[in-house]
């Protein structure tokens, strides 16, 4: 019996690769710089800034009304949000009342937006993991949200529908009905949805305990949105700091309950996400039958000038808590618009959560937070 | 706590180091020596009845007639709910503050972007990189007086008004 030596000279190294910025898990332009000794991960560096469009410093440019389609360009898949957080803020300062119609109509189009985005992170998460089919499903219900968007609005992605004071246009009576025969179709898919991915014994356990955030880590990084309630902590801005006609509304809230692993791992973050599409639901349902009449928008000055002063509004976003920081100095243009967006922070808390993982965790990791590239860029 | 008590308690604790309470305001703010920032996050963060667990915010505005960069924090409890906004003056030529990054680790990223993007320094910072733009870039955009450079890497930055470009 020979013994075999170790072989001279062999030795093992860590291995550098790009992740990005074209792969298909990133969505978006995003790339990491992993470090790999064999198929673990010691480190995965995110490197941003692809999309960078500057938006912050085109609204030092443009005038308050002419900046509303730029923030539709934050993050397209949630578009509608950036507009109501942005007209929230002008209004803040010049004390402009917004019509009451125009708040129902808002929260109307947020909560379709929410659907949307919703099942877009969803079915991505499902594509990421393997599973094509949950992916297509999704889509396709999407695309009727997209149909009602283009009624309500005229547009599928970039809206430009919440405009200060208001909304652009009504929402008349025959999109309320398709609404609400879309609502009634969707309810059941939920369900369908869950039989087909959430409940999947393969999803689950590629899911189930990996890349865990603690509390208090989610709250250091300032995670915030599905990725914060995730890990356990029932904190929603619709409810926690309410605006528009939220307090009027009866919704819950979810958060992870260590569904099937641990507290915060990917599948609660996920789950969270599944969940919220049915509050949704709930809230449009009231909204559609609480609609009063009236006006969409209130009498705003075409020369929008607020006073000089500041104001930092917030709306719960699909990614969470997006902040509008607008600085006016009295001017026809905002001194500063500062935008805060969850993809960001969330992004920041990647290097952390690497260590140790596996390569094919990191893709469920990065699809469990949701990240939107141009959100994370600006 | 309101803001009006939190700011007293404040001036009590840190006297000198706090200033220009604005309580009116739609999110009160102060003014905190840029000295003591760390010392002030750190006590905010962490004394019972204060609580701010979360910055929600970290960004700067550049005021060049007052010769200043304001370095603004957004600060939320989510066990209290309350919230406070402080605001650090740095000179505009050579602006220096410490860094929050061992309070709240989101700052870390934050500060980055104010760095990349106003040219703040940050002293102790783990990562001092620019986030958003190459790390060759010239200037930094959020500032009032930026001027773009005409090229970046050989592709010009400019374009001709499309009106001209037709009649040509």
């Amino acid at each position: 019996m020979t013994e075999t030596a170790p072989a001279q000279g062999f030795f093992t190294e860590d291995m550098t690769i790009s992740v990005g910025p074209q792969h298909p898990s990133t969505h978006g332009v995003l790339r990491f710089v992993v470090k790999t000794d064999g198929e673990v991960i010691s480190e995965a560096i995110p490197d941003v800034g692809y999309l960078h469009r500057s938006i912050e410093k085109i609204g030092e440019k443009v005038t308050y009304h002419g900046y509303v389609p730029y923030t539709d360009r934050a993050d397209y898949l949630a578009a509608m949000f950036a507009n109501q957080a942005f007209c929230m803020a002008a209004e803040k300062l010049a004390g402009t009342e917004v019509s009451r119609r125009g708040e129902f109509c808002r929260v109307i189009a947020c909560e379709l937006n929410r659907i949307a985005s919703h099942l877009i992170s969803v079915g991505t998460f499902g594509q990421d993991i393997g599973a094509m089919t949950p992916f297509v499903h999704a889509l396709r219900e999407r695309e009727t949200i997209n149909n009602l968007m283009e009624e309500i609005c005229g547009a599928r992605l970039t809206y430009n529908y919440i405009r200060i004071g208001g909304v652009g246009y009504d929402i008349l009576p025959d999109t309320c009905a398709r609404i609400i025969e879309f609502l009634d179709h969707f309810e059941p898919i939920v369900d369908e949805f869950n039989r087909l991915l959430s409940g999947n014994k393969i999803f689950i356990q590629r899911l189930a305990g990996v890349a865990v955030i603690s509390k208090e880590d989610a709250l250091s990084y300032n995670l915030v949105g599905p990725n914060l309630r995730g890990s356990g902590a029932k904190w929603d801005i619709r409810r926690d700091i309410p605006y528009s006609v939220y307090p009027e509304l009866d919704f819950e809230v979810p958060v992870g309950t260590a569904q099937v692993g641990v507290l915060g791992d990917s599948y609660d973050r996920f789950w969270v996400r599944v969940r919220e599409m049915q509050e949704s639901v709930k809230i449009l349902r009231q909204c559609l039958a609480m609609m009063p009449k009236g006006p969409a928008i209130s009498k705003v000055p075409k020369k929008f000038r607020p006073p000089a002063g500041e104001c930092y509004a917030r709306v719960e976003a699909p990614r969470g808590d997006m902040g509008f920081y607008v600085v006016s100095d009295g001017s026809e243009y905002p001194y500063r618009v500062r935008i805060r967006t969850g993809s960001f922070t969330a992004m920041s808390i990647i290097d952390k959560l690497s260590k140790g993982i596996m390569v094919a965790d990191l893709i469920a990791l990065i699809g469990s937070l949701d990240v939107d590239a141009p959100e994370i860029d600006r | 706590m309101n803001a009006q008590e939190l700011y007293a308690s404040l001036e009590k604790l840190f006297p000198g180091k706090v200033s220009n309470f604005k309580g009116e305001a739609m999110e009160p703010c102060l003014n905190v020596d840029s000295g003591s920032i760390v010392e002030i996050c750190r006590f905010l963060r962490n004394a019972p009845g204060y609580r701010f667990e979360v910055l929600s915010d970290l960004t700067a505005l550049d005021w060049p007639k007052e010769e200043k960069i304001q370095i603004v924090y957004h600060l939320y409890s989510y066990s209290q709910r309350h919230q406070i906004v402080l605001k650090a003056d740095l000179p505009r030529d050579h602006p220096t503050i410490a860094t929050v990054e061992e309070i709240w680790k989101v700052a870390n990223w934050f500060e980055r972007e104010v760095y990349d993007l106003f040219g703040v320094i940050f002293e102790g910072h783990s990562d001092l990189r620019r986030i958003m733009l190459p790390e060759d870039w010239v200037g930094f955009p959020l500032r009032k007086d930026y001027v773009e450079q005409e090229e970046y890497d050989g592709i010009s930055t400019q374009r001709a008004p499309l009106v001209e470009k037709l009649l040509r």
